[in-house]
């Protein structure tokens, strides 16, 4: 499937961003308050942050996902520009993560072939560490980076229909779907 | 008070303990009415604009809770022969329970009311079904009931619902054949969630997240009264634990409040209401023991703290060999109460026929221990195929299912903290048997491949807290009088589902809010 910025926007719809708001990445300007740990605005995320979330995205989206730069930029910039904590969470995860890459791989998260970046993960025991925001850097990749971009992707129309529903669990489809006997066809003007 | 200003206002003409819908509704009701009035809440004020990253907070492992129950503010112990969740069952905040809750409101049968008369168990009630009718039309009003006059097993009423109600989903329809043939009617459910847009809320948007928390605000909550009241002048204070009734032989003088800056402070009112839930009303009353009242406020009877009750469900669930489309709400639309006024079984059985079976792909993606094709070929293999039929079960009073002090354990104020002794009867044991008979039938009906059983040995409570106050005539085996004041004190009133004498099958909050307007009628008068 070809993820979109549409399906993005979908995505932060679940997480109470409003669609088309305050989307702000590094080249968009300085306004708002710096974050004095890196000296970058609270409601911007840099692009090498993003860079490594989608590279993530690769190993964790299914094979067939397409279109994953563009979904994790939105989807991440939306998301992170309002709550500057969990900003800082992702950003400092993402680089932590991209040290141990090139401590082990000698190579940036971005440069991992989607095998390696997978072993990599594997190795920190992400797929079977608890999440945890304050706890080690297994969790805190886990929480951070690879539950978020699962949560974006399954709590959103974009991975529920790859699974039979196309309003999933905090995701605000309204209330005829439950009615439905089927999910229908999605196009570009809404479910036929 | 959105402020953090929590020192005593004068002497009010009433002090409300507790911001739950009972509370909130007395509130705003006696504060339009134009009396004086103090609500003192134990937990936080939550603010509806934050309710998106509460969402996070329910769905995402790693975060805590969305409403902070636990800890040392809300320490407890279980010592009955099971083991009672209690910090499941509750939230202390502005709005209370609510906050939580699945919101489905059914009136009560014309039998819970006369249960001893009619079959020899519990006990009757000291109103009737006639008495709190019109009470129920207005809890109706006050909730923004989404229903339909469907129901043939139903108590009469008079008028239409406020709203709508939800339509029927597609398991719902599968259901609705296996029943039919089974000779059991289905109908609507009545739900405290807006199938329209109104003054108050939106209509639900379908997050699926109904129970912990509605980011919509199209799901009742107590804290639409509560702004209610403060609009209408009443003062409400959040973080403000009640720590003792200060009173003499006839009337209470004050509620001793504690405050987050470690001070006490005492409010003082006319008359007080109690509307904590049927576990912190009679911790209140059991710690404001006085020579007077050696062994709890309005205890004169002995009965404060017992015959606990709750309801306990019932369930069978399965899969069968077409799409179910489960998890896009997250409440009931169809129900069935043929099972709840005959005597087979005894004990009230309602159906539910859940519309949130089965694992929602959302959750499991963020607890799985795989990812990329892996996880999607395991999500598509756990979703789509499942159905449940839930149900509640009817507890009758037992005075040994109790909430007594644990003296061994304090809070974070250090006050000893509430036990909760809770069993499971045998009447209860035999309805729950019943119930997974027909549970079973109408998935076998389906040629469904039968995945789980919730029987007598695995229930659980449905967290509704009932009994422990109880409402009769006689103030030997009863605590409070028909109007819901103590018989010990002229000016103490209890409000909420511990006054009830036994609980039914339903779920209790219509109830609640339909005492809850009564009780301010009386409160008005006696004002």
């Amino acid at each position: 499937m070809n993820l979109s910025r549409r399906d993005a926007l979908a995505a932060l719809a679940a997480t109470g961003v409003v669609a088309g708001g305050s989307v702000a990445l590094a080249d968009d300007g300085t306004d708002g308050n710096v974050d004095p740990a890196d000296g970058v605005p609270e409601n911007v995320i840099g692009d090498d942050t993003v860079a490594i979330l989608a590279a993530v995205g690769s190993v964790v989206y299914p094979d067939a996902t397409t279109g994953i730069d563009p979904f994790v930029e939105t989807y991440v910039s939306g998301r992170l520009s309002d709550d500057p904590d969990h900003r800082r969470g992702v950003v400092d995860a993402a680089a932590e993560l991209d040290a141990t890459a090139r401590d082990w791989f000698d190579a940036p998260v971005t440069e991992l072939d989607r095998s390696t970046c997978d072993r990599l993960l594997r190795e920190l025991g992400v797929d079977a560490v608890d999440p945890d925001p304050e706890g080690s850097l297994s969790g805190r990749v886990r929480f951070y980076i690879v539950n978020e971009l699962l949560y974006a992707f399954y709590s959103s129309p974009t991975g529920g229909r790859l699974v039979g529903i196309e309003n999933p669990v905090g995701y605000p489809g309204g209330t005829e779907s439950y009615r439905r006997a089927s999910m229908g066809e999605e196009t570009e003007h809404g479910r036929e | 008070m959105a402020g953090s200003d929590r020192t005593p206002a004068p002497p009010a003409d009433v002090c409300i303990v507790g911001a739950g819908p009972a509370g909130a509704i007395v509130a705003a009701r006696l504060a339009e009415a134009g009396h004086d009035v103090v609500v003192l809440d134990a937990g936080p004020r939550y603010e509806p604009e934050n309710r998106e990253r509460q969402l996070d907070a329910h769905l995402r492992p790693g975060m805590e809770g969305p409403w902070g129950t636990g800890g040392e503010r809300d320490a407890y112990t279980s010592s009955g022969e099971r083991h009672y969740p209690l910090n499941a069952a509750r939230v202390k905040g502005i709005g209370g329970s609510t906050l939580h809750w699945q919101a489905m409101v059914m009136r009560l049968h014309e039998r819970d009311f006369e249960m001893d008369s009619r079959h020899g168990v519990g006990a009757d009630w000291p109103v009737d079904y006639a008495d709190l009718r019109p009470y129920y039309a207005a809890a109706e009003r006050e909730l923004g009931v989404a229903g339909a006059d469907d129901n043939p097993f139903a108590p009469p009423r008079e008028k239409p619902f406020p709203l709508p109600a939800f339509p029927p989903s597609h398991s719902d329809s599968i259901f609705a054949e296996a029943c039919e043939a089974l000779g059991l009617p289905t109908h609507s459910v009545p739900n405290a969630r807006n199938s329209e847009p109104t003054d108050d809320a939106s209509a639900c948007v379908g997050y699926g997240t109904c129970k912990p928390v509605c980011p919509s605000g199209a799901k009742y909550t107590a804290e639409r009264h509560v702004a209610r009241a403060e609009t209408a002048g009443a003062r409400v204070v959040d973080r403000a634990p009640v720590q003792r009734l200060v009173h003499d032989e006839t009337a209470v003088d004050a509620a001793v409040y504690a405050t987050p800056d470690g001070e006490q402070h005492r409010q003082e009112a006319r008359a007080v209401v109690l509307a904590c839930g049927g576990v912190e009303n009679v911790r209140l009353l059991l710690l404001s023991a006085s020579d007077a009242y050696p062994d709890g406020l309005a205890n004169s009877s002995g009965l404060v703290g017992r015959y606990f009750m709750d309801h306990c469900f019932a369930g069978v669930g399965g899969r069968i060999d077409r799409p179910t489309r489960q998890n896009h709400v997250g409440f009931n639309t169809t129900e069935c109460h043929a099972l709840y006024d005959g005597t087979d079984p005894l004990a009230g059985v309602k159906l539910e026929f859940l519309n949130y079976a089965g694992p929602s792909p959302a959750i499991d993606a963020l607890h799985a221990d795989e990812w990329g094709d892996d996880l999607l070929d395991s999500l598509r293999d756990s979703y789509g195929t499942h159905l449940a039929v839930g149900g509640l079960v009817e507890q009758f009073p037992d005075a040994d299912n109790r909430i007594t002090l644990d003296r061994s354990t304090t809070d974070d104020h250090g006050n000893p903290v509430p036990d909760v002794e809770w069993s499971v009867g045998p009447e209860t044991r035999r309805a729950i048997e019943r119930a997974n008979e027909v549970q079973r039938a109408i998935l076998e009906e389906l040629d469904a491949d039968i995945d789980w059983i919730v029987g007598p040995d695995e229930t659980g409570p449905a967290y509704h807290h009932m009994g422990t106050t109880r409402m009769g005539t006689d103030p030997g085996s009863s605590v409070v009088a028909p109007d819901c004041r103590a018989h010990d004190l002229d000016n103490l009133w209890i409000a909420g589902s511990s006054v009830f004498p036994t609980g039914g099958g339903m779920n209790p909050t219509l109830t609640i809010a339909a005492l809850s307007c009564r009780l301010a009628d009386r409160l008005d008068r006696w004002l």
